[in-house]
């Protein structure tokens, strides 16, 4: 191999091991728990990502952390929503504009927005789940008339913990796009469902047997959402699940995030349902 | 306009129902129009009907001292509101609220059940028809309290 190859690669592709410095262009605040940072790169310009990829945000002196990708794959800065969930998070949520986070990546497998093309596509999130979907809801949306119908059911814990609300207005406005929400609890205010996300999706209307479910959120919920799908009778080949696990290296090696026979930070976070379903609900794996 | 018979045929409650059980049915039902914020039944009244929901939602609340209501479910067109009325003493143990205009079909409960002890093939039916129903129920609201979205 000659150094000029070498040092061209190198360039290309940095050492996943070391962060590259990001800028924090902008905070803002999404829930009294969650930010959404806006990062770009000292030097060049970011990396292109697929939506549900993930970087690992490293806050110099405590620590590093895997967070999906939340924006929009056209825009110039990498977007993050972040919750204080941690050590690492909780610092997150306190960096201020102007202030540096070393990043690697991006890391990880995307949603399937080129194979859902000519399919209805049915997103379920809950909670923070919304976050690692938003991606693939710009990419879909950015080339609407490729899919057949578009259906996102939410799920929230109450009306004042649902994410990116003003852009959930801004989406319930178009008209090609189905949108429900539904809270665990609400009080007389709230005019929308009340109950678990899982319920709506045997009420929404979409192709039963040729879309594509998209799924997010924690993990017990995804159980419950992955088997209202099937009971509705989407192929478990059409159903994909963003997976979370203590992810380190980021790259397949440590193992800290093993998953069956699967690493989650290279075989995932995305993954298809069949080929993780018979250990989907397993205890300690 | 459309009569009891052929309203309770298209509710999702009665889908594939033979016309016999149909017609014994509507024999126990009318129809109400709750207005938003109307009441369909109150907590501790007598549960001597329940709704098959044709238009609208419907909240079920439950109060607490110094507190709003607190809303723990929704239902929708194609559900049923009202479960208190297969069990004794047959009172209602939550509120449910109109949250927006609201037709439904309401069947008398005293009535049915005769009807069903009556003719234990129509009880059977009826039984196939609520305890899915009252089964998915039961799973989500576990699934509810878990809180799976708060910080644990």
């Amino acid at each position: 191999m000659s150094t000029a190859s070498t040092d061209v690669s190198a360039l290309r592709h940095p050492d996943p091991f070391v962060p590259q410095i990001y800028r924090v262009e902008r905070v803002s605040r999404e829930l009294p728990d969650t930010i959404t940072l806006n990062l770009t790169p000292l030097t060049g310009s970011r990396p292109s990502f697929e939506p549900g990829q993930f970087n690992m945000l490293y806050v110099f002196g405590v620590g590093e952390v895997a967070i999906s990708m939340s924006g929009d794959p056209t825009e110039s800065a990498f977007i993050h929503t972040v919750r204080n969930v941690g050590a690492v998070s909780g610092a997150i949520e306190k960096i201020a504009p102007g202030s540096t986070i070393g990043l690697r990546g991006p890391f990880g497998t995307a949603w399937p927005v080129k194979e859902a093309e000519g399919s209805d596509v049915i997103i379920v999130a809950g909670g923070l789940g919304l976050a690692p979907l938003r991606p693939a809801i710009y990419a879909i949306l950015a080339n609407r008339v490729r899919y057949g119908r578009v259906v996102m059911l939410l799920g929230s814990r109450n009306p004042k913990d649902i994410l990116y609300r003003h852009e959930l207005e801004q989406w319930r406005q178009r008209l090609d796009v189905d949108i429900e929400v539904t809270v665990d609890h609400a009080d007389p205010e709230w005019r929308g469902n009340v109950g678990v996300v899982p319920k709506l999706i045997s009420v929404a209307t979409f192709d039963r047997h040729d879309a594509f479910g998209l799924i997010c959120g924690p993990e017990v919920m995804m159980r419950f959402s992955v088997n209202a799908l099937i009971d509705a009778g989407l192929p478990a080949d059409r159903i994909y699940v963003s997976m979370e696990r203590n992810m380190r290296c980021a790259i397949g090696l440590c193992g800290h995030c093993q998953f069956g026979p699967t690493f989650v930070c290279k075989d995932g976070p995305v993954m298809r349902f069949d080929r993780i379903a018979n250990i989907f609900a397993m205890r300690e794996i | 306009m459309a009569n009891l018979e052929e309203i309770l045929h298209e509710h999702a409650f009665f889908a594939d129902a033979p016309a016999e059980l149909i017609r014994l049915v509507a024999g126990c039902a009318r129809n109400h129009i709750f207005h938003a914020g109307e009441y369909l039944f109150h907590e501790g009244e007598s549960a001597n009907e329940f709704f098959l929901i044709r238009e609208g939602k419907v909240a079920l609340e439950i109060n607490a001292p110094g507190h709003a209501p607190i809303i723990f479910e929704t239902l929708g067109v194609g559900e049923f509101a009202g479960a208190s009325w297969l069990i004794p003493p047959y009172r209602w143990v939550f509120d449910a609220r109109a949250v927006e205009l609201t037709r439904t079909t309401g069947i008398d409960a005293a009535c049915l059940r005769g009807k069903c002890e009556a003719d234990h093939d129509l009880g059977y039916d009826m039984m196939r028809r609520f305890l899915p129903a009252l089964v998915k129920r039961l799973q989500a609201t576990r699934l509810q309290i878990l809180d799976v979205y708060g910080q644990h």
